[in-house]
């Protein structure tokens, strides 16, 4: 492998989460950013508006009459050859789905951003992650970010991973609790991105050119249409691997040191042999951590990768514990959490128990975990924290 | 003279006859070679890209049902940002895709005064789907959500009132009309009964700077109840009946076509829905 030439580390800066991701973003340079404003979205896509008004940015904004039609245009985008983005959250991303299934099934190299929010009704704009839950297998790589460093670091990956392997990708942050707070955070220069990340240049005969022209989204036979969908599902599989190599290759061009037992796919946090293991995605994870700090024999699990699910890498992971609790923000209605049914598949003899919460807003604090870890065995298979 | 490159083969699964393929046919040989078009989901899209095979030798696309406007947008946003200002963006859909379930999001492709020309082939239904009505159904169309009752088969005398005699109760959307509230620069209608007004059409709204609609009149063999060979005649006559004048306007003024003499469109009425099954 080339050696990689020392860079000058980048200094913090006190930032908004939203404008973390803008500025990365516009660092990332993409060719179109269409968005539709949506709390707590909005600010990303206010900033990125604002960007572009002060003459910063090299990208076509496209203002966009709602989450469908920017979705269709960066779809459109993505297909002439362009790098892209968007940004959504809760009633936006559903209003998008049709697209969303649409840009994964195509092979669009597309990015965004989900500020995850509540589902209305009742109508909420708080957090939790439910709207992420309702596309979880749309072909979508999907991200969860636990802070906004991390979030800013997931976004740089999201282009290479998708540029590369042609799955789109999005990366999950919890609105409010990370988009509107204030926080430490590395915003890497446009230079140290590009040595991760060249410029995009889509492939000739792989875009809309009139000096090559294809047809795009054509109408298959059925031998046609499934050999697409399992073409999808084994690029898939594949991504895996790939997102781990590229995960370590980023950051040791962005200069970051990786503990043991982190990952593109998760971060173990805590003694090796614990006898309970938190699992759980996103923000809350903060939490968890500094509960799990002051117990004893509590190991917490934080899934960064949710799809493509990184089920022996878990099972690995998970395989000396005793008892896993798995912590959501995310109810399906007739059955258990998303999160649950994925580390169920991951587990062998432990005991496994799911704990839904934080719906709409509410918090999960350090109590809640206290007792989940006390009363283990008290609790049945699904409760309401 | 130079030999004209075909950028649609005439290798497609429509329906031999098909009116909306003949106007498709006009409208290919006005395009430029440097054209992408996006395309909305319908019987266009699925009759003429059987995978791996396409009849389109330009770039062509399609998305959904109701998304090639913005679809669209966002290739000319990608253009733009290749600097390239000649390839043109071209839509195209159906009367389903534009009157109804599409119409949001045209409407923000023409706030945003993008340079796209929207071509509309009108077969007064959702063809594709097998003849339900769409907003462009005219007055009296029987159509398979809009069916006419059997009046002979009326059994329970009670309800015999109740028969839908009329086909379709709802009044055509002027989507003309919508275009012009928009400012869109050209707009223009046209029927597939003339495809040399086809083609000096799209010619003309080609070089138009921002944007341009044309909807074209596109008889239907199975659902409007013609034979195969009826759809030039059937598209004249709805010209010459005032069903579906020429019509052609720039800033908002229109420059030629209109309704025909009185006299003129009495002689065709009669022809003209006689001829279809849709209004028997
Ligand atoms: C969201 C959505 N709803 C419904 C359909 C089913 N559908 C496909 S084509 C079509 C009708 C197309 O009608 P039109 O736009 O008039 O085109 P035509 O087939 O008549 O040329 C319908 C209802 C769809 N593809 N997507
Ligand atoms: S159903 Fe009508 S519009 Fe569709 S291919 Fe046949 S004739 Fe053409
Ligand atoms: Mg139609």
């Amino acid at each position: 492998m080339k050696k990689i030439k020392k860079i000058k580390k980048e200094k913090t800066q006190i930032l908004e989460g939203s404008r973390a991701i803008a500025l990365t973003i516009n660092n990332i340079s993409p060719d179109v950013v269409s968005a539709y404003p949506i709390t707590p979205q909005t600010h990303i896509v206010e900033d990125l508006a604002k960007i572009k008004a002060n003459g910063e940015a090299q990208y076509e904004y496209v203002r966009a009459e709602s989450e469908f039609a920017a979705a269709s245009i960066v779809l459109g985008s993505s297909a002439a050859g362009s790098r892209v983005y968007s940004a959504t959250s809760s009633q936006g991303l559903l209003l998008m789905t049709e697209v969303i299934y649409n840009i994964s099934g195509m092979r669009l190299p597309v990015v965004m951003t989900l500020a995850n929010r509540a589902i209305s009704a009742p109508i909420s704009i708080w957090n939790d992650q439910q709207d992420a839950m309702a596309i979880k297998d749309a072909g979508w790589i999907m991200f969860f970010a636990e802070n906004n460093q991390e979030a800013v670091e997931q976004h740089i990956l999201a282009y290479k991973i998708a540029e590369k392997i042609k799955i789109p990708v999005m990366v999950n942050v919890d609105g409010f609790i990370l988009t509107h707070c204030y926080e430490e955070v590395k915003i890497y220069e446009q230079k140290i991105i590009n040595k991760f990340l060249p410029k995009y240049k889509a492939k000739s005969g792989e875009f809309l050119n009139t000096k090559n022209p294809i047809t795009m989204g054509a109408f298959m036979s059925p031998q046609h249409y499934q050999k697409s969908r399992e073409d999808l599902y084994k690029d898939f599989q594949k991504a895996i691997k790939e997102i781990d190599q590229e995960y370590f290759l980023m950051h040791k061009i962005l200069g970051n040191k990786i503990e043991k037992n982190n990952n593109s796919w998760f971060e173990y946090y805590g003694p090796k042999n614990a006898k309970t293991v938190i699992v759980a995605m996103g923000s809350t994870i903060g939490t968890i951590k500094s509960l799990a700090k002051k117990e004893k024999d509590v190991a917490v699990l934080k899934i960064k990768t949710y799809r493509p699910f990184p089920h022996q890498e878990i099972k690995k992971i998970l395989k000396n514990c005793q008892n896993i609790a798995v912590v959501e923000k995310a109810v399906n209605f007739g059955t258990f959490g998303s999160l649950y049914l994925d580390i169920n598949i991951s587990k062998e003899k432990q005991t496994i128990k799911n704990f839904i919460g934080g719906l709409g807003g509410k918090d999960i604090g350090e109590k809640d975990i206290k007792k989940i870890i006390k009363d283990f065995k008290k609790y049945k298979k699904l409760n309401f924290i | 003279m130079k030999k004209e490159i075909k950028k649609i083969s005439s290798g497609h699964n429509a329906c031999a006859g098909c009116g909306q393929l003949s106007a498709v046919q006009s409208v290919m040989r006005a395009l430029d070679k440097d054209t992408i078009i996006a395309n909305a989901t319908g019987c266009l899209e699925v009759t003429t890209t059987p995978y791996p095979q396409s009849a389109w030798s330009l770039p062509w696309i399609h998305s959904l049902f109701e998304n090639p406007a913005a679809v669209a947008t966002g290739i000319l946003a990608a253009l733009k940002k290749q600097k390239n200002q000649k390839t043109k963006v071209v839509v195209m859909a159906g009367d389903g895709g534009t009157f109804d379930i599409g119409m949001g999001v045209i409407s923000g492709m023409w706030e945003r005064k993008e340079n796209i020309l929207y071509i509309c082939y009108d077969t007064e239904s959702y063809s594709n789907t097998g003849f339900q009505a769409s907003g462009a159904t005219p007055y009296g169309a029987s159509t398979s959500t809009s069916p006419k009752g059997n009046q002979e088969k009326c059994q329970i005398k009670k309800s015999c009132d109740l028969i839908n005699k009329t086909g379709n109760h709802l009044q055509k959307k002027d989507m003309i009309r919508i275009a012009l509230a928009h400012d869109v620069p050209y707009v223009a209608q046209t029927t597939a009964g003339y495809p040399n007004d086809i083609y000096n059409k799209v010619k003309k709204a080609l070089e138009i700077k921002g944007p341009a609609y044309i909807q074209i009149l596109a008889p239907c063999i199975p659902g409007w109840g013609i034979k195969t060979d009826e759809a030039v005649e059937v598209g004249k006559l709805a010209n010459q009946s005032n069903f579906y004048p020429l019509l052609e306007y720039l800033n908002g003024e229109l420059i030629s076509g209109g309704l025909n003499s009185e006299e003129t469109a009495e002689k065709h009425k009669e022809t003209y829905i006689k001829k279809q099954g849709r209004f028997k």
